[in-house]
């Protein structure tokens, strides 16, 4: 197999991080790099958790009190196995995440911060105060880590531990970033409810890699533990749980180099300043956090990517990012869901009503729509349209009225569900994910179609299903006629583009009615006539299609009916012939004539 | 636990409950107003408590001002903001090339710790009277509002509620560690500002509760004065209700966060000189104190005054109850009951995406 240059570089790194204990590095320098290695894997868990999700945890620092303490008693006060010890303490430190992430993630993201600060305020008092936790002092006398026979007990030879440790933290998070379930990971942050609207659930996502960086935590705390020999309670304190942040900040909160370079550099200017300040200032005291206090707020003003972004420029000047590489030709097609007979009643409206205080946005509209149908909702600006699509779609919640799709009541449940039902829509104000590239955005749409979760995409055991996934969304590309932009970033295409890609999307989540919200704005003429062609031949393979739209050329020669709304009313319904030739539909346009 | 101790915590609880309410009160009006969850609040309360405990006594040992003088570190934190926020000011309003209003801004923003640094140079304020050196210590604490909102936040208005908590922290840092640096290491515990004791049956009521109990109610009905009756205070509630409509209407949203700014370091020096005479200050003691009225402030969603107020005395009557029955586990019991809240909290309003 031919390596991309990148990748090389990558393992080239990696094997001289692993040999250097070999070679005459002094002591000193060792022991800096355990202590950044075990940073590093704290680090890594908060470039997920904040960099990639948007949500962020200042108890980290605890999680990794957990994993040091838990083996610091089993080991010394049972004499149980070290191994033992990883054990419990990644047991209890998925059920403290689990506890913390039910009680906060379902409210906005900043509860869950704030409920992190007390969290880890409460463990550390409860170390200090705890007889068998040995109080202030810790516990000592912790055994040293034996692994196939070898002991670990000086820093040379737990160097190659901890790093072999980091290194296949950051290898598994990066393949699970490139995965179906990171794929879902990357939307949470801002782009949570496009998710949903793809059938995925984006509070599982967030206890998921809530869950993920307190595990690494507790890693690095079992780590130092066997590391150090002894425990106390002043490295699991809140002011570290602090600093972690700030190196997953400083490094470059989006990426797993960052938090190398971010815990790295953390560490050396914290050195460095323990030596300087206490000249500086003539006594000795934790003064270096005013430095680092006052660097958080610089690094946010005036780089918010941190480091790593002049990392990145570098190596993409010499070893530019290689494609993905396409091995999917041959890959099996996703199940697809069986389609209604074409005439059937799929979608059922009975006078939904959405009120905002005051404001009667819908104002009790009925309508139907039946397999196989191009129905146009169409209508002045401000007439409800984009409104009742949220409506249906569970977007927004219905002050009253029913709806059913394919004998399912609709009303009420919450966006994913109805996705997950075959209906699927695209945006207004489009929404997809502009650091990802085209493929990668459809390839989302598909989510609902597979099932390889977190484990599977660290162990790579998931590329039969990711390749089915890219054939599926190349094949919807390709359809719509977006083949030659596979690779671009998402966020670089011209707006008329991006509403296709949402319309391939949409038909990635293999829908059986597509709700379409102006799918022809921003279109040139070829390129809208290209999509009604496309739009009947979905509607040939038995798809249905609502469509919102304002260009009536488009919706007048595609549609079979059309609903036309005015103040959120229904106005009329009839073929397009009978809404042209429709007086009402005129005054509603144009006002009338006195 | 016989009642007679019961009451008596209760009290206890009530009184620390009152300085909580008012940092409720203060993390919630600078949420709403700014979006910024404001962490460093408690430091106002140990820049309050010392700042005094420093016109009463004189400076610590370790202190780096200690041989600069006998007066307050704060003053001299003070100035040192102050210049750095007019420096900064003056530079990009110069390189704009308008060198008069350059002038003018650095003018503005330095006078009032000019003012001060001079006046407590010329005078000796350790030999004032108590009213005026709280006078003084309000004075002094109170400017570090805006300034710290000026240099940490303003800029940086449009950024995210999770990009400003995490900017709070840095300043949580970097206030702390200034506050090792101006008032070194040493607690301070100040002398009650009225020693008379009233008995009601069991029960004793200090001179201190009760003007505890006072300033807060006072304060707390000037706040209603103030969010009801006034101008500006309708423009910070509109702020807070849509802040791209109080623009519109011509509410800067600057001058919005400059404003709840000053008054939550007013709120927080405040509270700082009604805790200094219960309890030891030291410079890192208002981290503490100000998350319990946090805690107050999530059990209000950080959007409800009342419910703050509400759920501040029952920190603290918490708090008392803890350090009766498991003194060592305080702490732990009141951050604890920070669950149960969000619990309730979150099957009470499940939340929506706001996008």
């Amino acid at each position: 197999m031919k390596l991309a240059p990148r990748r090389l570089l990558t393992i080239a790194i990696a094997l001289l991080v692993l040999v250097l204990p070999l070679l005459p590095v002094p002591e000193f320098w060792i022991t800096q790099l355990n202590l950044i290695g075990l940073y590093s894997i704290v680090a890594l868990g908060l470039v997920l958790l904040t960099g990639v999700g948007g949500l962020t945890s200042f108890g980290q620092a605890a999680f990794v009190g957990v994993g040091a303490y838990s083996t610091a008693v089993l080991t010394t006060q049972f004499a149980l196995s070290p191994w033992l010890g990883l054990l419990a303490g990644v047991v209890i430190t998925v059920a403290i995440a689990l506890v913390l992430a039910a009680l906060t993630l379902r409210m906005s993201g900043h509860y869950l911060p704030l409920a992190t600060i007390a969290w880890g305020l409460s463990l550390s008092y409860t170390m200090a105060n705890v007889e068998g936790l040995g109080r202030y002092d810790g516990l000592l006398g912790i055994p040293a880590l034996h692994l196939f026979g070898i002991s670990l007990h000086d820093g040379r030879r737990m160097y190659l531990l901890i790093w072999a440790v980091a290194l296949l933290a950051a290898l598994a998070t990066q393949r699970l970033l490139d995965s179906r379930p990171g794929r879902a990971i990357r939307a949470l942050k801002g782009g949570a409810a496009m998710a949903e609207a793809m059938g995925i659930s984006t509070y599982r996502y967030k206890v998921v890699i809530f869950v993920c960086a307190a595990v690494l935590a507790a890693i690095s705390g079992w780590l130092f533990a066997h590391y150090q020999r002894a425990v106390n309670p002043t490295p699991f304190g809140l002011n570290r749980g602090i600093e972690y942040l700030f190196m997953a900040v400083l490094g470059g909160v989006g990426q797993v180099g960052g938090a190398f370079v971010g815990a790295g550099a953390v560490k050396l200017i914290e050195d460095k300043l323990q030596e300087w300040l206490p000249l500086l200032t003539g006594t000795n005291g934790n003064y270096e956090v005013i430095v680092f206090g006052v660097l958080i707020v610089l690094v946010l003003k005036y780089a918010p990517d941190g480091l790593w972004p002049a990392v990145s420029r570098l190596l993409e000047r010499w070893l530019p990012l290689a494609r993905r590489v396409i091995d999917w030709a041959h890959a099996a097609r996703l199940p697809e869901r069986g389609r209604p007979q074409a005439g059937d009643v799929l979608l059922q409206v009975q006078s939904v009503r959405k009120e905002f205080g005051g404001l009667v946005a819908v104002n009790d509209v009925s309508f139907e729509l039946r397999a196989g149908e191009i129905v146009g909702l169409i209508g002045p600006n401000g007439a409800g349209k984009s409104t009742t699509f949220n409506l249906l779609t569970g977007t927004l919640a219905l002050t009253r009225g029913s709806a059913t799709f394919a004998g399912h009541t609709i009303a009420g449940l919450p966006a994913r569900a109805i996705a997950r039902l075959g209906v699927s829509r695209t945006f207004q104000h489009v929404k997809l994910l502009p650091e990802m590239t085209v493929l990668e955005n459809v390839a989302l749409g598909a989510h609902q179609r597979g099932r390889r979760g977190v484990l599977s995409a660290m162990l790579r055991t998931d590329r039969d299903e990711e390749r089915r996934f890219f054939a599926e969304a190349q094949r919807q590309l390709e359809r719509i006629g977006m083949g030659a932009q596979l690779h671009e970033l998402a966020g670089n295409l011209p707006l008329g583009p991006q509403r296709l890609l949402e319309i391939a999307r949409a038909l990635c989540t293999d829908p059986v009615l597509l709700l379409l919200d102006e799918p022809a704005a921003g279109l040139r003429l070829q390129e809208k006539q290209a999509l009604a062609a496309v739009l009947r031949q979905l509607k040939g393979e038995g798809i249905s299609i609502l469509l919102v739209e304002h260009d009536m050329d488009f919706v007048m020669g595609l549609t079979d009916r059309i609903v036309v709304m005015e103040f959120g009313t229904k106005l009329l319904e009839g073929t397009p012939a009978e809404v042209q030739a429709s007086p009402a539909v005129r005054a509603a346009y144009l006002g009338t004539e006195h | 636990m016989d009642p007679t101790i019961a009451a008596i915590l209760t009290l206890d609880g009530v009184g620390n409950g009152a300085i909580y309410a008012l940092l409720a009160l203060a993390t919630v009006l600078l949420f709403a107003v700014t979006r910024v969850i404001f962490i460093p609040q408690g430091e106002f309360v140990a820049f309050g408590a010392l700042t005094f405990a420093m016109l009463q006594q004189g400076n610590p040992v370790g202190s780096l001002w200690q041989r600069y003088g006998d007066l307050p570190g704060t003053l001299w934190l003070l100035a040192l903001i102050a210049l750095i926020a007019a420096a900064i000011d003056a530079t990009r309003t110069w390189r704009l090339g308008q060198r008069r209003r350059a002038r003018r801004e650095a003018l503005t923003t330095l006078a009032l710790p000019t003012a001060l640094v001079v006046l407590c140079v010329l005078s000796h304020p350790r030999s004032w009277p108590m009213l005026a050196q709280l006078l003084l210590t309000l004075a002094i604490v109170t400017p570090l509002g805006p300034l710290v909102y000026r240099l940490a936040y303003q800029r940086l208005a449009d950024a995210s509620v999770l990009v400003l908590l995490i900017v709070s922290v840095g300043v949580h840092f970097a206030l702390t560690g200034l506050g090792l640096l101006f008032f070194g290491a040493e607690a301070f515990r100040n002398p009650p500002f009225w020693d008379a004791r009233f008995s009601l049956g069991p029960l004793t009521l200090t001179g201190q509760s009760i003007i505890i109990f006072g300033s807060s109610a006072a304060l707390i009905v000037l706040l209603w004065l103030f969010f009801e009756r006034t101008l500006r205070g309708k423009a910070l509630r509109a702020t807070a209700v849509n802040r791209t409509g109080a623009r519109l209407m011509g509410i800067s949203p600057a001058t919005a966060g400059r404003l709840s700014f000053t008054m939550a370091a007013f709120m927080g020096a405040l509270s700082g000189l009604l805790i200094g005479p219960s309890t030891s200050v030291y410079y890192d003691s208002g981290f503490l104190i100000g998350l319990k009225g946090f805690v107050a402030a999530v059990f209000a969603g950080l959007a409800s005054y009342p419910l703050a107020a509400v759920g501040a005395l029952g920190v603290g009557i918490i708090e008392s109850f803890a350090s009766f029955s498991a003194s060592a586990f305080k702490e732990v019991i009141v951050f604890t009951t920070i669950l149960p809240v969000l619990l309730w909290r979150s099957l009470r309003d499940p939340h929506r995406e706001e996008e």
